[in-house]
């Protein structure tokens, strides 16, 4: 069982690379997508007699974070009316390495950290480490408003990756909650992206540079 | 069970608000709410529930100590959102005023929480509510500070989200059952795993201290104030960050329990200081009023930070603090609203002469700064000089000389900025803006009421409040 589940968080783990790695957006959103469903299923890997509700849980998480929120995300991309982010503000290559750097110091911080017996072999909380990791980078390297989010996804991921640990402790009210949330972040994101667009004509936030000292 | 309808109340209110067809008289259910809110909230004040009514939600002393001030603030700016909406007439306020209420009704359940995940999802939805208050101005500068308060505040939001697992964990792997309430986090403190505290410490402080705005997380702060209408500015600066607040309270008694208090105290004692600092040096150079309010906002969460760092008498202080804070900033806030409208800009490069042309206002406007910026008798005094006593009797002598050097840094900041507009000769471009508002009464005497409610506390704090207080800090550091 945790040999499945560690197979699924390297895929995970794989994908934040290539998320670092391109600068198309639909294949951001299609990474970040695929990140979401992912995670998705885990629940149903870690519990071997999962209960209707954490079917329910999973299946919602598959939808929204697989289905919902990307083409939230491809409708603000046509409205918009780009396909690119050309020029970051940290290049592709330096966040790659930067990202793969990153992968390795969570695998290490996760071996000097205690954890449970049962966590020892697991990958789940370097993985988490990691998405949390190449999230901020996406939030301070892209220049994009839609990368940005993706990068707020991937991070919302790997806190989702950690809350795992938790799962047969925290109320799954709570977890619905958090669910909910994230979706309505996006919504409100996403038509604050639109209004921007039409403001300003450009999705690039360093554009929004009026306000300073 | 009573306690509910603190929450439920103003989600009603939004809820109505929300189907009401007619624009002019929506603005009503602002103030309706809030007198039926303040009701609640002093009733709960003076006659206290015997005991949580659940494990999740509970007027608690903590919440007792605090959210009274917030319901006070609220009814301040909801009397003064009728005739501020009646101005905005031209603009859709459907959206705006159940947003409003909402974002009550929330800080009021993120207050009553006594449950780590329920905080948060509280805390995040007051995030999500203030969005559509924030950018009802409909500008480029309105949407580019919302986007900065949604990517800071949001990031914040998620790490906090990540401190309070750790915090789960924390139990889990100290033997319990990863129950995160904050009654059986404390009541299991000994036993929860050090570093794990320590992780999820960092995290939440950083979490929080994004939403309370201190340095250096404190970017968003003054685009957000900047550009909100005053009423919406009054409510960030005096209700949501006193979420984050109670939030940091509430978790650093969790971390005391865990036998931590000696880091938790220095990170809270350093950043509150750093806090203080940066704030004071932004503010003597700048020259916007409402970011001016923004700076002052940072420095005084920079307060409530060393005080809770300070610990018992400190924390009481703090508690003190928070209630003047609340109250002088609404009538900040609110009166300089009035200034902007009534002189169509907000620098001091645009702006000067308003003692003549909006008397009461800017007469307002200046007793506010003079009782902010801690002048005798306004409460807010008095509460930072318990704080620099507190500090000096603990042996923080360095902490109050900061302390105090920021207070004059920020005093010459703050007196600046607003001598400038107040006084000199009114500018011609504002003249010509002559006529399209005019002080009203129903402007003038909600700011009036919060700033002598801030007066009043500094004269003679009630009894009842003082016993508040001490009820909270004997709920967060109990004596053994």
């Amino acid at each position: 069982m945790t040999q499945l589940l560690n197979v699924l968080i390297g895929l995970a783990m794989g994908l934040n690379l290539a998320a670092l790695g391109t600068g198309r957006l639909p294949s951001l959103i299609r990474i970040a997508a695929v990140q979401g469903m992912l995670l998705g299923v885990m629940p149903l890997v870690i519990e071997r007699e999962p209960s209707v509700l954490l079917l329910l849980i999973a299946l919602a998480t598959i939808i929204i974070k697989g289905l919902v929120i990307p083409s939230l995300l491809r409708r603000a991309m046509r409205t918009a009316n780009i396909d690119r982010d050309l020029d970051p503000l940290i290049s592709f290559v330096p966040s790659l390495l930067l990202g793969a750097a990153g992968m390795i110091g969570a695998v290490a911080l996760a071996q000097r950290l205690p954890l449970l017996p049962e966590h020892h072999e697991s990958l789940l909380v370097a993985g988490s480490l990691a998405l949390v990791f190449t999230g901020l980078l996406l939030l301070i390297g892209r220049s994009k408003a839609i990368s940005q989010v993706c990068g707020y996804l991937i991070l919302e991921n790997g806190i989702y990756l950690f809350g795992l640990l938790l799962i047969h402790s925290v109320p799954l009210l709570v977890e619905g909650g958090i669910l909910l949330d994230l979706t309505v972040a996006v919504f409100v994101i996403g038509i604050i992206v639109d209004r921007i667009q039409r403001t300003f004509d450009t999705l690039d936030t360093r554009k929004l540079t009026v306000l300073r000292e | 069970m009573n306690e509910l309808l603190l929450i439920l109340v103003p989600l009603l209110a939004a809820g109505l608000a929300a189907a009401w067809p007619d624009n002019h008289t929506r603005p009503w259910f602002l103030p309706v709410a809030g007198v039926a809110h303040a009701c609640l909230a002093f009733g709960f004040l003076l006659k206290p529930p015997a005991a949580p009514f659940h494990e999740w939600f509970g007027y608690d002393p903590l919440a007792r100590a605090i959210l009274p001030a917030v319901s006070l603030l609220f009814l301040g700016c909801a009397f003064y959102g009728v005739p501020y909406l009646r101005l905005r007439s031209e603009r859709s306020n459907r959206v705006f005023v159940p947003a409003f209420l909402a974002s009550l009704g929330l800080i009021s359940a993120a207050h009553m929480a006594r449950h780590l995940g329920v905080l948060w999802i509280a805390t995040e939805t007051v995030t999500l509510c203030s969005v559509p208050s924030l950018h009802f101005n409909n500008t480029p500068r309105a949407f580019e500070a919302t986007w900065k308060y949604l990517l800071v505040g949001g990031t914040g939001v998620a790490l906090s989200l990540l401190g309070s697992f750790c915090l789960g964990y924390a139990s889990l792997h100290g033997g319990g059952s990863g129950d995160l309430t904050f009654a059986g986090l404390t009541a299991r403190g000994e036993e929860l795993s050090r570093s794990w505290v320590l992780i999820a410490w960092v995290l939440l402080l950083v979490g929080y201290g994004t939403k309370m705005g201190l340095a250096p997380m404190h970017t968003w702060k003054p685009d957000a104030y900047g550009e909100a209408p005053g009423i919406v500015g009054a409510m960030l600066a005096g209700g949501v960050t006193t979420v984050a607040f109670t939030a940091l309270l509430r978790v650093r008694a969790v971390v005391e329990a865990a036998g931590e208090s000696a880091v938790a105290n220095r990170t809270l004692l350093v950043i509150g200081l750093f806090s203080t600092l940066v704030a004071a040096l932004f503010l003597l150079s700048t020259r916007d009023f409402k970011r001016m309010l923004a700076y002052s906002s940072i420095e005084h969460m920079g307060i409530l930070s060393l005080g809770a760092a300070i610990g018992g008498a400190g924390l009481w202080a703090a508690l003190f603090h928070v209630w003047n804070n609340s109250l002088t900033k609404g009538a900040l806030f609110l009166s300089a609203g009035n200034i902007r409208r009534a002189a169509g800009g907000r620098t001091i490069d645009e702006v000067s002469g308003m003692g003549l042309r909006t008397p009461a206002s800017a007469g307002l406007f200046l007793a506010g700064t003079l009782a902010i910026t801690a002048c005798p008798p306004f409460g807010p005094f008095f509460s930072e000089l318990l704080i620099v006593r507190s500090a000096l009797a603990t042996g923080h002598g360095w902490a109050a000389a900061v302390l105090l050097a920021c207070l004059l840094l920020a005093f010459l900041g703050l007196t600046r900025v607003v001598f400038a507009i107040v006084y000199g000769r009114p500018r011609t471009s504002s003249r010509q803006l002559e006529g399209k508002f005019r002080e009203t009464t129903a402007v003038i005497v909600p700011p009036l009421v919060l700033l002598l409610a801030a007066l009043g506390l500094g004269l003679a704090a009630p009894q009842v409040l003082r016993e508040a207080w001490t009820a909270a800090v004997n709920q967060l550091s109990p004596v053994p």
